[in-house]
């Protein structure tokens, strides 16, 4: 993110405004942009690796989808698993079992990804259009491997007592859920900027974003830093499942196909292979969708197609796009 | 005494549809500077891009310090002592002038584990490398990128330096600047494959020259006599000297 360009930053304030005037309710406007960050952050935990998949590989991974799925239901089997301790009043015992399922839906994500990787993308490489075909196959295979597994009917996920409920501040209802959403996005983003600033790999990354060519003529494999990168973003994809499956409390096996459109929205407002841009794209996508479905529900259907229309006229690359590739 | 340190041999590189170097070959001796010259379109950036397997060679032998190069990936070419300094510089304009030098120490983890003695000697050689060290590079303007480039080709030793066209859109004192350069890090030890139009630098620094035309080599040898042969100059390069 460029630090001299703060202009599409003020694109949040701006719609924070119209959407109050059109509210006209205080209360309402409050619960709904809570609401409407915190969806964010969720989108943003899934799109963030995703964009960097994108600007770094130059991948367009359709596929993507299928590992918000995978983490969703290897969550949910956690949970099914260690039921009586996630419905424990004890946050710690059930706090523990969130974690758990964390990590199965990190780690199973991750390891999808990399066979993913090698058996679907990796021939693929410089062909978008083979790119979309065959991760667009891989998603509808693992669609149907994840209906075999966990079959087709809808799954319940059960918040665990500590995360249900609202926290009232000033007549303002705030769902704990919603907190607790936001803290995993802060946390996913401070991660990413630390390891994109403070670390040699993250350097790495960024530099491979802009000329992949150079980073080789340094002498890095950029091919082990790509599966890496790959595994990385599939890895967050599951992390975010598990929030979705939360946020949303049922699981079906086309979450991932249906959170797909919403994540490729966001990283394109957001620039490709950026994650601050992802952020802010992530946030502007959420609050936008809640405030539609308040204002006028009809609206909502196509309210962040409309948004990512009117910034992409505004900004053709995004709000913060990475530098051009070399 | 001089002995090979690159040697091309019949070197055959295609690109798409099209057949750029036709069965090159030329030889780049150790702790000089070879020149690469020849008009627009010979295949001089297509002979560096080869040899660091950017475009990998469809035939022929690449040999660098005896070892057979060819076929090799680009990353493995270079951790063999090859810096590569493209015509465009390669530099990251998101990161920060240290943060394109600590890429190319490999060594090392964090700035500052850099070597800072050698440090000190590359920020005597380019001084806008100290100057913008925590500026992002993009913000710099062309001379000073060239000097980041240059810099950051040479933050850890290397055997050999392809360098393409360094002086292109740079103002002269830039230039003089670059020569100086050049000619120290001969005397360090490090021997310079370069390509370069700007006649008046390549004369400066030049020990040997190769010239090309239509991917193949027409002419080699040292550099004092290529410049006083007008006819050469004529032929190949197109060029005729002012009296």
């Amino acid at each position: 993110m460029s630090r001299s360009d703060l202009t599409p930053l003020a694109l949040l304030p701006v719609l924070m405004g119209c959407a109050y005037l059109a509210i006209g309710n205080p209360i309402a406007w409050l619960t709904l942009t809570i609401a409407g960050v915190a969806m964010g952050m969720i989108i943003f935990t899934i799109a963030s690796g995703m964009t960097i998949v994108f600007g770094l590989m130059d991948v367009l991974n359709f596929g993507q989808g299928v590992f918000i799925t995978i983490g969703a239901y290897l969550s949910a089997t956690v949970f099914a698993a260690l039921s009586g301790h996630l419905v424990s009043p004890d946050p710690g015992e059930a706090g523990l079992v969130i974690l758990l399922a964390i990590a199965a839906a990190v780690v199973g994500a991750g390891l999808s990804g990399l066979i993913f990787e090698r058996l679907l993308v990796e021939p693929v490489y410089g062909d978008h259009l083979m790119q979309i075909l065959v991760t667009t196959g891989g998603l509808i295979v693992g669609e149907e491997i994840i209906k075999i597994i966990w079959g087709v009917q809808q799954v319940n996920v059960t918040l665990p007592p500590f995360l249900s409920g609202a926290v009232v501040i000033a007549d303002v209802a705030i769902e704990r859920y919603r907190i607790f959403a936001f803290m995993v996005g802060a946390l996913v983003f401070l991660s990413q900027y630390l390891v994109f600033t403070r670390t040699k790999t993250g350097l790495l990354i960024r530099a491979g974003v802009h000329d992949r060519e150079m980073v080789e003529a340094l002498g890095y494999g950029v091919r082990r830093l790509f599966v890496a990168t790959f595994v990385a973003g599939c890895a967050l994809a599951g992390l975010g499942g598990v929030m979705w499956g939360l946020y949303q409390q049922t699981l079906v096996p086309q979450i991932g196909s249906q959170m797909n459109v919403l994540v490729f929205i966001v990283i394109i407002i957001g620039g490709l292979g950026s994650t601050g841009g992802a952020l802010l794209g992530a946030i502007l996508v959420g609050v936008c969708a809640n405030y539609a479905s308040f204002i006028e529900p009809k609206v909502a259907l196509f309210s962040n197609i409309a948004l990512m229309t009117m910034i992409l006229l505004w900004r053709p690359n995004g709000l913060y796009p990475a530098s051009a590739r070399s | 005494m001089t002995d090979t340190l690159l040697e091309l041999d019949n070197v055959h590189t295609h690109i798409g549809l099209y057949h750029i170097l036709q069965g090159l070959g030329f030889r780049a001796q150790r702790n000089r500077i070879t020149l690469l010259l020849g008009r627009n379109g010979a295949g001089k950036t297509t002979t560096l891009r080869t040899i660091m397997g950017l475009w990998p060679a469809s035939a022929g032998r690449i040999s660098f310090a005896g070892a057979d190069i060819a076929g090799r990936s680009t990353s493995a070419i270079s951790r063999l002592g090859i810096a590569y300094v493209p015509e465009n510089m390669g530099i990251f304009p998101d990161l920060s002038v240290k943060q394109n030098m600590l890429l190319a120490a490999r060594k090392a983890a964090r700035a500052a584990d850099m070597d800072q003695q050698r440090l000190e000697w590359i920020f005597g050689l380019f001084p806008a490398v100290h100057q913008f060290w925590n500026k992002p590079a993009g913000k710099l303007s062309g001379g000073q990128k060239q000097m980041v480039a240059m810099a950051r080709a040479i933050v850890e030793p290397r055997q050999l330096l392809l360098i393409d066209e360094p002086s292109k859109g740079l103002a002269p004192a830039i230039v003089n600047n670059m020569a100086e350069a050049m000619l120290k890090l001969k005397e360090s030890g490090a021997s310079i494959l370069l390509v370069e139009q700007n006649l008046q630098l390549a004369r400066e620094v030049g020990d040997e020259v190769a010239i090309i035309d239509a991917g193949r080599l027409v002419h080699a040898g040292p550099a004092d006599e290529c410049f006083a042969r007008e006819d050469l100059l004529k032929t190949h390069l197109g060029l005729t000297l002012c009296p």
